[in-house]
């Protein structure tokens, strides 16, 4: 399907795309699409191209720039039906030790919710998270598909160190701290991997519309898996996903 | 070789930025000002891409292990070369053992160094800019050597200080492009927007200035979305956050303006307490 595209420009010699403003599997689909035809158009001018729940940002060279041209080449390209090489997607099961120690906010968000901690644990491992994009830090995924049972307003006072590989519950979003941060969401449980690796290539495992599915491990299986991922050789379980 | 026999205030070592990082969340890091970085390349004989040593208030001791040629362009931090004043924008030439030093700002608030050559840190994803998490060092620490490539070009006559345009470092309007939440904002918070003079609080860094003056709006937040540098960012209790160059690469708060290149190298060369206006191009 096709969207009523919103294109505004930002700054000197760049062209942001907007679609409707919903956090929708589909838009991000169709965002996805979008940017794939850009980037196998290889456009020699454009030097960036990052996306976002319902946005694309297009950067171009500024030495070269002319808004109107690049306007009409995004417009055409978007009408346009090209043949793709359609990247394959994967679901991802992440491990997740929701012990106390590290769910340091488990106890909490157990009371505020009026469900016990198995049943939080069952709620949290039961979907098929969708990777919007990665931001905020490096390879921090935007997962949606939290349970809206889950969802709680964020911590008043954000904490000032959150531990790499926290899992936490913020608003109506779940995520993983890739590494050591300041943070506002509620801590529930540690995931042992490492989720970006500045030498590999790609940095992340996780691309943007893969899925990502928890499961619970206990505190000693969660010290096994560290151990092999810290080393660079734990092998992420994943398939190919047919959603 | 170079040694680092202090560090500095806030020195790192930078290029023109990261670009193959912001889909895995990385941020695009490099000089703050590009101006002052791209004339030490040119005047040193290296191409606007090497990476340079950018320095922030209080500059760094360093002791050279070999010959090198440099040049220090961007703020006056009076820097010194083995106790004798030494002139930004001039090439010099600086015989092995020599030691380079700084004192505290005069004009600007970073000052830019570069060696022919060009330094050479780690390479990661394309770039030798320092950033937390992302290369092995953030910044430069005692102790550390720093390695530079050897020169390609050959050496060229020491010519004299150039006369230099450096009046940007003094200026204090940002020249900015309308964002693309401008529009949200009713045309008297708009006025008020470009009419205000702004101080920049003690909130300046690499990744944001923020300024003391509060601009109370009714705009809500947006669907997190990609951000650049020089992005201004409004809150809903009113702070204006001006986006540097570590800034992160998607941000939920409405984006009023972006700097223009030339608006971020001024705001850069302002310590705390820096005044300044906004004006639309």
């Amino acid at each position: 399907m096709k969207y009523q595209l919103q294109y505004k420009t930002y700054g000197a010699s760049a062209l942001l795309i907007e679609w409707p403003s919903k956090l929708q599997e589909a838009i991000l689909q169709d965002v996805l699409h979008f940017k794939l035809k850009i980037t196998q158009a290889k456009h020699p001018d454009i030097i960036q191209l990052t996306h976002a729940y319902h946005t694309l940002l297009v950067v171009f060279n500024p030495i070269h720039f002319n808004a109107d041209v690049a306007l009409k080449w995004l417009q055409h390209l978007y009408e346009a039906t090209v043949i793709l090489q359609e990247t394959v997607k994967r679901l991802w099961r992440i491990p997740v030790c929701y012990d106390s120690s590290f769910g340091v906010d488990l106890e909490t968000v157990s009371e505020e919710k009026g469900m016990s901690i198995a049943e939080l644990i069952a709620k949290h491992t039961a979907p098929k998270y969708t990777v919007y994009f990665i931001g905020f830090l490096p390879g921090f995924l935007y997962l949606g598909g939290l349970d809206e049972r889950l969802a709680l307003p964020r911590r008043g006072i954000p904490r000032l160190k959150v531990k790499p590989g926290a899992v936490a519950i913020g608003g109506n979003q779940t995520g993983v701290y890739p590494s050591e941060s300041p943070g506002g969401w509620h801590i529930i449980g540690n995931s042992p991997l490492c989720y970006f690796d500045a030498s590999k290539t790609p940095p992340c495992f996780a691309a943007s519309g893969d899925q990502i599915q928890f499961y619970s491990i206990s505190l000693k299986a969660h010290a096994q898996v560290k151990v092999l991922a810290d080393a660079g050789v734990y092998q992420i379980e994943n398939e190919i996903s047919d959603d | 070789m170079i040694k680092v026999l202090h560090p500095g205030f806030y020195s790192t070592i930078q290029d023109l930025g990261r670009y193959e990082g912001q889909n895995f969340g990385v941020p695009m890091s490099g000089v703050m000002d590009r101006r002052a970085a791209i004339l030490a390349n040119r005047l040193v004989g290296n191409t606007e891409h090497a990476a340079v040593l950018e320095v922030t208030m209080l500059g760094p001791k360093l002791q050279f292990d070999v010959d090198v040629v440099l040049v220090i362009t961007g703020g006056n931090l009076q820097p010194k070369l083995n106790g004798k004043s030494i002139q930004n924008n001039k090439y010099t030439r600086v015989p092995k053992g020599s030691i380079l030093s700084f004192g505290h700002f005069i004009t600007g608030y970073r000052a830019y160094l570069s060696i022919k050559g060009g330094f050479k840190t780690a390479q990661v994803l394309g770039s030798y800019s320092m950033y937390q998490g992302v290369s092995p060092k953030n910044r430069i620490e005692k102790g550390a050597v720093l390695e530079v490539f050897k020169a390609m070009a050959q050496d060229q006559n020491a010519f004299a200080r150039l006369r230099v345009d450096e009046s940007y470092i003094s200026s204090q309007v940002l020249e900015v492009y309308k964002g693309p939440e401008f529009d949200r904002l009713s045309v008297t918070e708009q006025a008020l927007l470009l009419e205000k003079t702004y101080t920049i609080s003690k909130y300046n860094n690499r990744m944001a200035y923020q300024v003391e003056d509060v601009l109370p709006n009714g705009l809500e937040s947006i669907i997190t979305s990609p951000v650049l540098p020089g992005t201004v960012q409004l809150t809903a209790s009113g702070q204006l956050i001006i986006l540097m160059r570590d800034c992160q690469t998607t941000g939920g708060y409405p984006r009023l303006l972006l700097l223009s290149e030339t608006a971020i190298a001024i705001l850069s060369q302002k310590p705390t307490g820096g005044q300044f206006v906004f004006k639309l191009i």
